[in-house]
């Protein structure tokens, strides 16, 4: 029966509340450990398409009579444009429509480099692009306001400060024995997916618009755009059946979907709207930089008494203020705990969500914060962590619905064990070190998601749901979960999906929330299917339908026989078994979490600054794991990721223009191959017994979580040097080793008592 | 300009492209051969990597006008057993970059069949990989023969 139901919903830490209905979502969960399909490695189904180049990308999307767009964008990063002449572009060759300033979201007053002004469609691309030079644009350059801090002081702020207070954290400094207090900053990050963001926009009748899409969200590109256009949603068609990487910066229609489907519509032509890769760098979202100014006070025993943390996003000129302060307020029993997070409204790109947006920022903060307080207090860093650990959440008391980070802790030791003997083996001017770091992150998912399980007469079934599988591996774990249910071996299975014509409704593939949100529907879908099937079968062979079961293939009674489920289904001819199968809410009054923790090896040569990741071992719980291999694939991404964050990655601003220096893949350094570590995955595999009929938590995210602490911690460890800016450039590290030396000197030199 | 033609996956196609035409392009909408991907345009990344008698080039800096020799491109290498070894190991996330991972690795083992992890590292490090599948990546060029 349909339930209604107000639920809490969480996508990326943002809490709200609303109203969803469901199904009864009645199935107890399976026994934890490996089952005969889920719980095993399984290769992904659609592995061979991507790997033979038979996969179509929205880059590969070719409509008949489609034109190409090209936009036009603020070369500063403040400006108004005093007058904008397109008719020398409208005259040009191939060129089929022009937007200027008015159409939104096109602007005359861009409020940063790459801000979009104007738009041409045309036959060719070259053909656009030769249009765009022939626009006259009459430029006023204005003064832009780039500094973070000074944008605080003025009060030029994205949305209201984030203020969060419990206890009274001036108390608990003052009972503290000993307080860190320290700076740290991190830089901007960008996605830099390789399929760079793009649509292909095309109109039917006037009235009717399909979409194909790179996104993470074909239901939430679909209503932004039907509001956008004034059209009622149904008419409004997305499909996305392969995607080239998003990360969190393919959550909406972006732009560029507006100012193609625009130019369509006017040209009465499919328009493709891409951005290059230039263009990526500038208007495709970012991990904004942060300022950190922390305090830590604690016994001397490690107990915390207080965390105070002052935290300023460089936002950019539009976003929304990532909870850089959520680690410190979440990771550690503490009862005084104060943070403040500013967003800076600045002219610079909009940030976007990239990959636990804050959070890898925050815990960055946070974690070398506690090593510090560690190395104060001559504590083991990891026996700090267990002292301080918590076993309700620390904002609101409310029980977790699972939580093994002691469990992630205990299967850490042998990792964290070798530090004697990884510092032992330091060599000339290379020291050697080990550092760990814990992850607190969200990843429960939620309802509203729904599924349609079709089983044929050949007993052959497809998972039917306008989901999108975004390069994670997800359709091949729902693949899993319904040959599960169904007893079937998953070549079996087919699942489709990427399309919202074609399957209900289906949540954003962000927050590490495609597995915990569609899995149960999908699970409850095949379970609806397989009553339908018993029940038949019942009928069929005169048994009663409680006796009945499915496995290997086969219809089993307890009663004795068992028969081939084509012999069932076969009845049907050409008909079909339809199930139908919707998530169910989380449970009231929980916090679900997902925990972690990482442990890094790195060699620095404190001669030249260089730094060497060697080892990262990574422990998490993200409840039941559906399929191993994806899985560690998406750890080892999202440490790989990591360790781009920080050594090598960062978006230059040009301090007196606020125009961007790294806008090519050679002056934004990605990491390569070369530059891996070994990296060790371990998932304690625990179903979260609270979450749903599957107790699986999302994986995406919490593996970027910790690193950059990890190996920052490593460092430390290596050679006494507090860094405390990411990315650690060599400038950094050197900085951070003079200073370790000076410390040394001075302590020398003055002895305390 | 004459009638000219270039032997790709080993069938005969006429190059009827104006100057300027990179192979990448031409490949992808002018011969339909969209497996070739390409993710920077400017040569920084190799998703667009194609082979040129056997030796690997990134197509989108390569003038088709220019290009003297055989092109492989994914579509000609489909059957080659790097595709089964990179589904296999899990090699792919998003999938975007993988046809050019599979084209430098294929000429990668067609020079050393059995390359060290030094000599992967070395060969692929023009590829890059956003996802982060290059654990597997190596993983499967090091098992390529099963």
């Amino acid at each position: 029966m349909a339930r209604l139901i107000r639920t809490e919903k969480e996508v990326e830490g943002r809490y709200t509340e609303q109203w969803v209905v469901v199904d009864e979502d009645a199935l107890e969960q399976w026994p934890a450990g490996p089952r005969e399909t889920v719980g095993r490695p399984a290769p992904r189904r659609d592995g061979a398409l991507r790997a033979r180049g038979e996969a179509r990308y929205t880059a590969d999307i070719r409509l008949p009579g489609m034109l190409h767009a090209a936009v036009l964008r603020s070369p500063f990063a403040r400006a108004r444009v005093r007058e904008l002449d397109t008719r020398m572009a409208e005259r040009a060759p191939g060129v089929r429509a022009v937007l200027g300033p008015g159409v939104d979201p096109l602007t005359d007053e861009p409020s940063y480099q790459g801000a979009p002004v104007a738009a041409v469609a045309a036959d060719t691309y070259e053909q656009a692009r030769a249009a765009l030079a022939l626009l006259e644009v009459e430029w006023e350059e204005l003064e832009p306001l780039l500094d973070p801090e000074e944008a605080v002081r003025r009060n030029e702020l994205v949305e209201e400060p984030n203020r969060h207070e419990r206890g009274d954290v001036e108390r608990g400094l003052a009972e503290a024995d000993v307080v860190v207090e320290a700076e740290y900053r991190t830089q901007t990050v960008v996605h830099n997916s390789m399929e760079t963001h793009q649509s292909v926009c095309e109109w039917e009748g006037g009235d009717h618009l399909t979409v194909y899409i790179s996104t993470q969200f074909l239901w939430g590109v679909r209503r932004r755009v039907a509001e956008h256009f004034g059209l009622p949603q149904d008419r409004v068609r997305v499909v996305c059946e392969f995607m080239g990487g998003g990360f969190g910066s393919k959550n909406g229609p972006g732009d560029y979907t507006y100012i193609g489907a625009e130019l369509a519509r006017r040209a009465g032509r499919p328009v493709k709207c891409m951005l290059t890769r230039r263009e990526e760098n500038l208007d495709a979202g970012n991990r904004n930089a942060t300022i950190q100014r922390l305090r830590v006070g604690a016994r001397s025993d490690g107990t915390l008494t207080a965390l105070d943390g002052e935290f300023v996003n460089s936002t950019g000129w539009d976003g929304w203020l990532a909870s850089t302060g959520g680690p410190m307020r979440m990771l550690y029993a503490c009862e005084n705990v104060r943070t403040v997070e500013y967003g800076a409204k600045l002219n610079t790109p909009p940030m976007a969500a990239f990959r636990a947006p804050g959070f890898v920022e925050g815990t960055f903060g946070l974690e070398c914060l506690m090593d510090e307080l560690a190395a104060k207090l001559d504590l083991d860093p990891l026996e700090l962590r267990r002292r301080n650990h918590t076993e309700h959440d620390a904002m609101d008391e409310r029980p977790f619905s699972s939580k093994q980070l002691l469990e992630c802790y205990r299967r850490a030791e042998p990792h964290w064990e070798r530090r004697d003997e990884v510092r032992a083996s330091s060599d000339g001017t290379w020291k050697r070190g080990v550092g760990l770091a814990s992850q607190v992150w969200y990843g429960g998912g939620g309802p509203p998601s729904y599924a349609w399980v079709r089983v044929g007469a050949d007993a052959r079934v497809t998972v039917v749901t306008a989901m999108q599988d975004i390069g994670t591996g997800s359709a091949t774990a729902m693949a899993q979960i319904a040959a599960e249910e169904l007893g079937l071996p998953l070549e079996r299975v087919e699942v489709s999906l990427g399309d919202t014509a074609r399957g209900p409704y289906a949540t954003i593939s962000a927050g590490s929330s495609t597995i915990p949100s569609m899995g149960p529907a999908v699970r409850s879908a095949a379970a609806d299917a397989a009553r339908q099937i018993l029940e038949i079968a019942a009928q069929r062979y005169g048994r009663d339908e409680s006796t009945l079961s499915l496995k290997d293939g086969r219809i089993v009674s307890t009663e004795g026989g068992s028969w081939p489920l084509d012999e069932v289904t076969g009845l049907l001819e050409s008909g079909q078994i339809l199930g139908k199968g919707s998530r169910g809410p989380n449970p009231a009054g929980m916090r679900v979490l997902t925990f972690g923790v990482q442990v890094a090896e790195v060699a620095v040569d404190v001669e030249t600054g260089e730094i060497r990741v060697e080892k990262i071992a990574a422990v998490h719980d993200v409840g039941r794991v559906i399929n191993p291999l994806g899985a560690s694939s998406q750890v080892e991404g999202g440490i790989i990721q990591g360790l781009g964050h920080t050594l090598s990655e960062e978006r230059l601003v040009d301090p007196a223009t606020g125009t961007i220096l790294t806008q090519t893949l050679d002056a934004y350094k990605l990491p390569t191959i070369a530059d891996v570590p070994v990296i060790v995955t371990d998932l304690v595999d625990e179903p979260d017994a609270h979450l749903t009929n599957l107790g699986s938590k999302g994986l995406g995210e919490p593996p970027i979580v910790p690193t950059s602490a990890a190996i920052a911690n490593a460092i430390r460890d290596a050679t006494g040097a507090d860094v405390r800016s990411l990315p650690i450039s060599r400038e950094e590290m050197l900085r951070a080793l003079r200073e370790a030396r000076e410390r040394r000197r001075d302590e020398v030199g003055a002895p305390t008592a | 300009m004459g009638s000219r033609t270039l032997l790709v996956n080993g069938g005969t196609y006429e190059v009827d492209a104006p100057v300027g035409r990179s192979l990448a392009q031409w490949l992808r909408e002018d011969i339909g051969l969209t497996g070739t991907k390409i993710a920077c345009n400017e040569g920084h990344c190799g998703a667009c990597t194609v082979q040129v008698d056997g030796v690997p080039i990134l197509s989108c800096i390569t003038l088709v006008h220019r290009v003297d020799g055989e092109v492989a491109t994914i579509e000609g290498l489909r059957d080659h057993p790097l595709v089964d070894a990179f589904v296999r190991a899990d090699a792919l996330q998003c999938g975007f970059c993988t046809p050019g991972q599979i084209v430098s690795a294929a000429a990668l083992v067609a020079a050393n069949p059995s390359p060290s992890a030094e000599e992967i590292r070395h060969s692929m490090a023009g590829n890059l990989c956003r996802c982060g599948a290059y654990p597997k990546i190596e993983e499967a060029i090091s098992t390529w023969q099963g």
